[in-house]
């Protein structure tokens, strides 16, 4: 950055008038960022305000609407419900995260040193499962799971044992967690490769000639090198947590006893909205997740900021 | 940062909610594209008289073109535009939104009979009696009429209905030797005799996400969950877990316990293969069960399908109970609500149409100059090997059908009812205690949605 800006400043600085060419020259700018502002503007801000705006009223069927402000927010963050779902998904949180990532670090680090044709093979099939849309992934596994359809029946009476119920109300945890680690583990494992093979090689070199084995070149070398990568995956691993819902919502279909309709605090704002026609409630409920994802994202962010390379 | 997470949350949610809900399809024969409203969009079917009124209707019934089309050529001053906008809750979630949002309802919209009263608290849906929908009644049986009716004001056309009757596997029956059960005594025994004599499968599926299907079941035994009247829209009695209620709840909890029934759920894939491959020997259904049944995919050739009567609780006063069945609304956004009205009253009034709605979507129909005709109750379906069902079963059980009144938050009050007794089948809660847990919750939920409950 200050290579490329100094000399324009410099150069801004021996004309006439370096007010108004600074002033010209900021109004080039806001004609280069209008069209990302207009959208921006109509797509994100105004529905926002919108949603923020909807959520200080609360309307019932028998009484009308009427102007609450805050009351649907004491309301959220008091319900039962959205309380229930939000520690759901904070135990997903977890469990979930640090399964992904682990297998995806692992995986990385294991195709980083190798070098055979294999390597790229292996890297694709871990992959693929993302490519796969997520409904059509939950669809897939709630197929597998089906007492009648899955695998697992067969598998399991080999072995002259019952197959576990996948879909029932003890083990559908379970059931979501591997769905998510199967579909991301793949997409988190090619950001954090990536990241591994900017890393210049004759630092491994040197620590080779040093002494180091594989193992530590790779937790005391690798890790640290790539941990503003690190960051970032986990940031995208925590924001998509909390908002979990399409994996439930299609296994809903399936096993709708398991999975109830506000399962995640996402799904019970879409079923506020959708099915019980409270949108205002609904508008407050899903700003809430937004706050609460915010605050956790922050949090996260604030102690990571060493290692993201927030804060030097 | 924030602003960016946030939406990006809300956005994530409503792209995905709307793939959601283009999967859940429950019975996926109709895979027409759904419309996302308003009125200038293109319909499914083609339109005769360029000039004429369009009046667009939602509705998903099967093979409902021909009958569109039909509706289409006989008229010259209005023509039908139709969308499938998605079958049940699809459908209902798009109309909601568009209430909201002040625009994109169709004019006219399939509605079941259960969530009338849900749209019509919201001023929804257009009273029909100025149009001269009350010069039509006496083509409809009572029940039916009852129905779509509140206080003076008919909000709906009914089409067609669910009165119940028993489909049975008499190939299963005879093979284990068992007597067609004609009260739910003789059911629980029968439910026995079954499991004693090794037969792979149970007699009967218990759902806990049955919905209307659980609730016409405890019905059946009296129960009255709920007292509304749209004329006075802010009082509701709400009652839930009363003796009738208990009763039957208890009945089945008790079937549960001794594994002689199964309890899987409604319409999810795995039910839809037991229904057909004989793990179920007999499916407590609606007149549309057949049709319903015939559509699954992978049934064993060699069944052999019968309609019986559904079981009753005392055989001196048999009562008839109704799952389902739909009506044509007009909606408070109509354009042109006259023609609107004339569509719901006319599209399925003619017997040619109703010939269609019977025989290609096996619908029941509730309009009387056909449902008391010869035509119908001689009719031999074979899928049953020829039974003439209608004559056998279901003609009287829809003249024995007396109405139900459901509350105007029936969604919720169904999906609270799914959570109670899937969590008495688990073991968490005795017959009882679920459905007084319901009973407290529905009425919470009443108070907080401003309700007076009595």
């Amino acid at each position: 950055m200050e290579t490329t800006t100094s000399p324009a400043r410099a150069k801004a600085g021996s004309a006439q008038h370096p007010g108004t060419v600074a002033r010209r020259r900021q109004r080039v700018g806001w004609l280069f960022v209008s069209p990302f502002l207009l959208i921006f503007v109509i797509f994100l801000v105004v529905p926002l305000g919108y949603a923020f705006y909807m959520s200080l009223f609360t309307s019932t069927l028998a009484a009308g609407k009427s102007f609450t402000g805050a009351d649907n927010y004491i309301k959220a963050f008091t319900d039962p419900i959205f309380l229930e779902g939000m520690a759901r998904v904070g135990f997903f949180a977890l469990v979930m995260i640090p399964l992904q990532i682990g297998i995806a670090l692992l995986a990385a680090l294991v195709l980083d040193t190798l070098a055979t044709k294999l390597s790229k093979a292996s890297r694709l099939l871990i992959f693929a499962p993302y490519a796969i849309p997520v409904v059509i992934g939950a669809l897939m596994w709630g197929f597998l799971y089906s007492p009648r359809f899955g695998p697992a029946t067969t598998i399991f009476e080999v072995f002259g044992m019952q197959a576990p119920e996948f879909l029932s109300a003890n083990l559908i945890f379970g059931s979501l967690v591997n769905i998510v680690t199967w579909q991301w583990s793949g997409y988190y494992m090619i950001v954090i490769y990536a990241a591994l093979r900017s890393i210049d090689a004759s630092i491994y070199e040197a620590a080779r000639v040093d002494g180091a084995t594989g193992t530590q070149i790779a937790l005391r070398i690798k890790v640290p090198m790539i941990s503003s990568s690190m960051v970032m995956v986990l940031i995208f691993a925590i924001i998509g947590t909390l908002q979990f819902f399409t994996e439930p919502v299609v296994l809903r279909n399936i096993a709708p006893g398991a999975i109830d309709a506000a399962f995640t605090p996402n799904m019970y704002a879409y079923a506020l909205a959708f099915q019980y026609s409270q949108f205002n409630y609904a508008s407050t409920i899903a700003f809430s997740l937004g706050i609460l994802v915010f605050i956790g994202s922050y949090i996260f962010l604030y102690f990571t900021r060493k290692q993201s390379g927030l804060e030097k | 940062m924030n602003i960016r997470l946030i939406a990006a949350t809300g956005l994530a949610a409503l792209g995905v909610a709307t793939l959601a809900a283009c999967s859940s399809g429950e019975e996926g024969e109709n895979g027409e594209s759904a419309g996302t409203g308003g009125s200038d969009q293109a319909c499914t079917n083609e339109i005769v008289n360029e000039d004429a009124t369009q009046v667009l209707v939602w509705a998903w019934y099967p093979s409902f073109e021909p009958v569109v089309d039909l509706f289409n050529e006989t008229h010259d001053d209005v023509q039908v535009c139709w969308t499938n906008a998605g079958q049940g809750n699809d459908e209902y979630s798009k109309f909601s939104t568009a209430i909201e949002a002040g625009s994109g309802a169709p004019d006219v919209i399939m509605l079941e009979a259960e969530v009338l009263s849900s749209f019509t608290i919201r001023d929804a849906l257009v009273d029909l009696t100025e149009y001269g929908v009350n010069d039509i009644e006496g083509d409809y049986t009572e029940g039916a009429w009852s129905d779509v009716k509140s206080g003076d004001a008919v909000y709906a056309v009914p089409v067609d209905g669910g009165p119940m009757g028993m489909l049975y596997r008499k190939d299963i029956f005879d093979e284990y030797g068992i007597e067609v059960p004609e009260t739910w005594e003789d059911f629980a025994v029968a439910a026995e005799a079954l499991k004693d004599a090794g037969a792979p499968g149970v007699l009967a599926d218990f759902p806990t996400n049955g919905r209307a299907y659980n609730q016409a079941l405890f019905a059946q035994a009296g129960s009255v969950p709920f007292e509304y009247d749209s004329a006075q829209p802010q009082e509701i009695s709400i009652e839930v877990n009363d003796q009738g209620a208990k009763d039957v709840n208890a009945y089945w909890a008790d079937l549960v316990d001794r594994g002689l029934v199964a309890t899987d759920d409604a319409f999810a894939a795995d039910y839809n293969t037991k229904l057909v491959d004989g793990s179920y020997a007999v499916y407590i259904a609606a007149a549309w069960g057949p049709g319903y049944l015939a559509g699954l995919s992978d049934a064993e050739p060699d069944a052999q399908w019968r309609a019986a009567p559904v079981p009753q609780w005392d055989l001196a006063n048999p009562v008839q109970i109704n799952w389902g069945g739909s009506t044509f609304a007009v909606t408070s956004q109509a354009e042109n609500p006259e023609a609107a009205a004339l569509v719901a009253k006319e599209i399925f009034g003619t017997e040619e149409a109703w010939k269609i709605g019977i025989e290609e979507a096996a619908l029941f129909p509730l309009w009387t100059p056909i449902l008391e005709s010869d035509y119908f109750a001689d009719l031999e379906y074979p899928f049953f090997d020829g039974q003439q069902i209608n004559r056998d079963v279901f003609l009287e059980a829809a003249a024995g059908y007396e109405g139900f009144t459901f509350s105007p938050f029936q969604n919720y009050a169904y999906d609270q009812l799914t959570e109670e007794l899937f969590a008495m089948v688990e073991g968490q809660k005795s017959s009882d205690q679920a459905l007084d847990d319901l009973q407290a919750t529905l009425v919470q939920y009443a108070n907080d949605q401003g309700f007076t409950v009595n």
